[in-house]
């Protein structure tokens, strides 16, 4: 059935043609960048390979921003922080590769820790010279977060912009947290001078290369699993709770739990997008749990249209290329630029590019329809072909609105 | 009063909001497999005893027995809604984004787990149920088209189909003529007389010709109590019940 269903025509060949894409960039990208001569026109340069990785990187947390934030109404401001916590976790696996390559030359201790007098090496840093438990931390501890937050946060019903609000004091608490050099992960300057991943020189090409093919499949795969869970019957209750919450609790449904799962999915992902944003940039501190970057992915999301899967992962593209353009080019009005596009998108696209573009799509095609029927000279035609407007495919998904839509259950 | 044979059974409840008592020391017995209709002016608290029922409001004293032994004030909605209390609303909530089938499928009686729903295929008898139901509402020629384009009057037979997707022991149902025509009106008179038959059922309706179609025992709220109880006739005969329409 998923087979079929992945084949099939309209939204979900979009899906089928972003994975075929994502995988297929994996592939080409690290060919041009090793086996193309450097003076050949087709020569991708190092520093491309690593700022597009890192761009697939901020997809992935656009993407699982998506989930909870398009397809279950639940508008996070603190996703930063389960990307920045996955950071850590594959940060600490790096740090401890150093051996005593380090500035200090401690075999066990970080540089960090022996410049702060540590003697021992805290107890929450065992394991991570082991990549595997690295990985399962980079799975855990956004999403044990994630898990007990919703727990309560949902339990309570709180909904909203109080939820928002909350999860923006979750990630500045955690910024807070982190700036302290007493909390073992070297406070303000975070973990850097990366050495080795696996056994290979974080630096070389070959290995950002490699990074750069890991973040496409992984973002593929997130882009599989985000549609699977969507188009199942799950994924059909998660919409039923965004719009209509306490008709579901009211068919037998614990809205909290549908919540609960999805918000946890989504910290996983945005933990995963995190430790593979690590290794490529080379650096993580506290900076990154900064509300100002969850709400910049937000933006991203909105850009690209909410609800859509594939709108989100083109806002972060193309947010981020814009970026890194304008910091070049007019470093001073990078901030206006980014505010005036948040305005302009709510005021001119509010579903998004995606939902734009379906919704234009949507009228071309009635229009059409309706000329054939013209021509044909059959009114009656005509008139239910105009009449309804073809829709863009998701009513609510892409529409900017805070408060659930037309349905308010008797609340 | 004894509580057996009962399906549901409010002895001296109240609550109140802020100083106001919605309920008020209110008492009503429904029999299995009784159908009742509620009338009542605006502020009789019809809406609110829905509530209590379903667990969205906590009474501040007072007993609600389910099934003359399930003590519903101990319980929360979804709790209730699994024990067999579906409820229709007098806005009709339906799941706008969804097609009429989805809405369907997801009110219909299984397992209300995550995992399962995850994994969730349509099996025969689902398929088959659903088509029963579409058939029962008149809405099998717009199975594939979303709830938001239906019209008022659809979205109420929407939504009793949802109550009978859920296969419910008890069924509140909240204005279910509103906005309907008088052909429609008496479609859905015959249709909950049809569902009647096989289970109980709780009837809130301001339209009078709609309960007199119905033809069962009345019982009228007002201030948060019950008013009166008997037939419509006896019940509009009541001097107390046409005061309170008309104003004093």
């Amino acid at each position: 059935m998923i087979t079929g269903r992945f084949f099939a025509a309209g939204a979900d060949r979009r899906i089928a043609i972003t994975i075929f894409i994502l995988l297929a960039v994996a592939i080409i990208v690290p060919l041009l960048n090793l086996a193309v001569s450097p003076t050949s026109a087709f020569y991708v340069p190092a520093y491309i390979v690593a700022l597009t990785g890192k761009y697939l990187c901020y997809a992935l947390l656009a993407l699982s921003l998506d989930l909870v934030w398009g397809y279950c109404g639940i508008l996070s401001l603190g996703h930063g922080a389960f990307f920045a916590l996955g950071g850590y976790a594959m940060g600490m696996y790096l740090m401890r590769q150093i051996g005593s390559r380090g500035v200090y030359g401690n075999p066990i201790l970080p540089d960090f820790m022996v410049f702060l007098n540590y003697k021992e090496l805290p107890w929450f840093w065992y394991g991570f010279d082991h990549f595997w438990f690295a990985a399962i931390m980079v799975l855990a501890v956004p999403g044990l977060l994630a898990f007990v937050f919703g727990w309560f946060a949902f339990r309570s019903r709180v909904t909203g912009v109080y939820l928002s609000i909350i999860t923006q004091a979750m990630t500045y608490a955690l910024l807070l947290a982190f700036f302290r050099n007493d909390m073992g992960f070297g406070g303000n300057n975070g973990l850097t001078d990366f050495k080795d991943i696996l056994g290979f020189n974080v630096q070389a090409d070959a290995t950002r290369s490699a990074l750069f093919a890991a973040s496409a499949v992984m973002l593929a795969f997130a882009v599989f699993t985000t549609w699977a869970i969507v188009g199942s019957k799950y994924g059909k209750l998660l919409m039923a709770v965004r719009d209509a919450e306490s008709r579901t609790r009211f068919l037998g449904w614990r809205a909290e739990n549908v919540k609960l799962f999805a918000f946890t999915v989504s910290a996983v992902m945005a933990g995963i997008a995190g430790a593979l944003y690590v290794p490529q940039v080379g650096i993580i501190n506290p900076g990154e749990f900064e509300p100002s970057n969850s709400i910049e992915v937000v933006i991203w999301a909105a850009v690209g249209g909410r609800g859509t899967i594939v709108g989100p992962i083109i806002g972060a593209l193309l947010v981020n290329a814009g970026k890194s353009w304008f910091t070049g080019v007019l470093p001073e009005l990078w901030l206006f630029a980014l505010g005036g596009l948040f305005v302009a998108v709510t005021l001119l696209l509010p579903k998004g590019i995606i939902g734009m573009w379906d919704s234009w799509r949507g009228n071309a095609k009635a229009l059409r329809a309706a000329s054939v029927a013209e021509e044909a000279g059959a009114k009656v035609a005509v008139a239910s072909a105009t009449s309804k407007p073809a829709r863009s495919p998701a009513r609510n998904p892409g529409e900017w609105s805070w408060s659930e839509p037309e349905p308010q259950a008797a609340e | 009063m004894s509580k057996s044979n009962t399906i549901l059974y409010l002895d001296g409840v109240s609550v109140s909001f802020d100083g106001f008592r919605a309920i008020n020391n209110l008492s009503l017995v429904l029999d299995k497999g009784e159908m009742r209709a509620i009338i009542g002016p605006n502020g009789a608290g019809k809406t609110t005893m829905m509530d209590i029922v379903t667990g969205k409001t906590r009474p501040d004293e007072g007993e609600v027995f389910f099934d003359g032994q399930v003590d519903l004030t101990r319980h929360d909605e979804a709790e209730i809604a699994m024990m067999g209390i579906g409820r229709k609303f007098q806005k009709p909530t339906v799941f706008e984004s969804h097609t009429i089938e989805e809405n369907l499928m997801l009110a219909l009686k299984g397992p209300r787990s995550i995992f399962p729903a995850l994994f969730h295929r349509r099996s025969a008898a689902e398929a088959r149920q659903i088509d029963d139901i579409l058939g029962i509402i008149r809405l099998g020629d717009k199975r594939h088209e979303l709830a938001a384009n239906l019209s008022h009057g659809q979205k109420q037979w929407l939504e009793i189909g949802m109550l009978l997707a859920q296969d419910p022991k008890l069924l509140l149902v909240d204005e279910p003529v509103a906005g309907m025509t008088d052909a429609e009106t008496e479609e859905t008179a015959r249709l909950l007389k049809d569902i009647a038959r096989d289970h109980s059922v709780i009837v809130v309706e301001h339209d009078m010709h709609f309960v007199r179609e119905l033809g069962v025992k009345v019982t009228c709220l007002h201030e948060g109590s019950v008013l009166s109880e008997g037939t419509l006739d006896f019940v509009s005969a009541d001097e107390r019940v046409v005061e309170v329409y008309l104003g004093r």
